[in-house]
């Protein structure tokens, strides 16, 4: 008898994504919706996306979702955690959300603790507005706001913000991976896991960092994208456990 | 007795593919090409090149190339 070994996880609604071809964003969704069916969390996770490219994410989840102003992803998801302890709660922030207009919630957030799972999607610049430098842009990296590459004494280096939240006292689980190849996919589904499973134990603050193709202001194919963060992205931003205090 | 090697097929939403090359650049056995013809949205979609009633298949339904497709559209079956 044939069987379905692969299939559109339930959490995932039937909606065509608007990415761009190969974007990271979709691949992440879908690893995210395998986690809430596995983990048979479905009925209770509320997640929070940002401003960015993954602005519509509540119309690709089939959970509860609150959107956040740009950069406050970590406190919105704080709120509802506090007043629903038993849910799930995770935000969604892109490295421009994260990593600059948002650092103070996060590093706050981090820093008391909260009970909450952070998913942050590293592709080194603003998607949604049109590749402009993020904190996290390589020295060298082209963007519309460093023609030329991103200059160190010009621009300032890139930030190395999951090592910066890892020496906070109640950042519980860190990690960095990538979803450029099917090792990395893999590994990347297992340390989402992991950060539910963090929260859900009430250990406290998780995130994952994740590195994530952006073809498009890359100005490279998909598969191009993929090989771009083995070869360069990686040096700066080498996948990791950066912090591990589950015991 | 005869023993039977279990073989794999997959299925390809042409609609959802968006000719990003990810499942042709994965799959082992270079099942996957892409079509000369493109869907509504402009895109080339990926093609998989075995019926469902060829003899000697060499699809395994590894899965590798739905688990890189950003767009969820392949479905693999096996058995
Ligand atoms: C308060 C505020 N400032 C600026 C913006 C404009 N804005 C929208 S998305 C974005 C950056 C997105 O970059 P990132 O967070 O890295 O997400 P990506 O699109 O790359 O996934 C900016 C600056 C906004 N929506 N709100
Ligand atoms: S601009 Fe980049 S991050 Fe945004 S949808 Fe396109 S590929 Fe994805
Ligand atoms: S399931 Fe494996 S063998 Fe079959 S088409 Fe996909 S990658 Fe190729
Ligand atoms: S990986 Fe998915 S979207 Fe990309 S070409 Fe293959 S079927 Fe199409
Ligand atoms: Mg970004």
């Amino acid at each position: 008898m044939e069987k379905v070994v692969f299939k559109r996880p339930k959490y995932m609604k039937k909606a065509p994504f608007h990415y761009c071809p190969g974007c990271g964003h979709s691949i992440i969704h879908r690893l995210m919706a395998e986690v809430i069916e596995e983990l048979g969390i479905g009925e209770k996770t509320i997640g929070v996306p940002p401003a960015g490219c993954a602005v519509l994410a509540y119309d690709y989840f089939d959970i509860d979702m609150g959107e956040a102003p740009h950069g406050r992803g970590a406190a919105l998801a704080t709120g509802v955690k506090r007043i629903l302890p038993d849910r799930i709660v995770f935000s969604y922030q892109g490295d421009g959300d994260i990593a600059a207009i948002g650092t103070a919630e996060t590093i706050h957030a981090a820093n008391r603790g909260e009970n909450i799972t952070v998913i942050f999607v590293n592709n080194s610049c603003y998607g949604m507005t049109g590749g402009q430098m993020a904190p996290t842009t390589l020295l060298g990296q082209n963007s519309t706001t460093t023609p030329g590459g991103r200059d160190k004494d010009r621009d300032g280096a890139p930030i190395d913000l999951s090592e910066m939240l890892a020496i906070t006292r109640g950042a519980v689980y860190i990690e960095r991976t990538a979803v450029n190849s099917i090792k990395n996919i893999r590994k990347t589904k297992k340390a989402i896991t992991k950060a539910f499973k963090v929260q859900m134990a009430g250990l406290g603050f998780s995130l994952i960092e994740i590195l994530s193709p952006c073809p498009t202001n890359w100005k490279m194919s998909p598969v191009d994208a993929c090989k771009w963060i083995d070869e360069d992205v990686m040096q700066t931003f080498p996948l990791k456990v950066i912090k591990d205090e589950t015991g | 007795m005869t023993t039977k090697t279990k073989k794999g097929r997959i299925v390809i939403d042409s609609k959802l593919c968006k000719g990003c090359y990810f499942c042709m650049s994965v799959c082992p056995n270079e099942l996957i090409v892409i079509s000369t013809e493109s869907n509504e949205k402009g895109y080339y979609p990926a093609r998989f090149t075995e019926t469902k009633d060829e003899k000697d298949r060499k699809c395994t339904g590894c899965a590798m190339c739905a688990v890189i497709c950003p767009d969820i559209a392949i479905e693999v079956y096996r058995g």
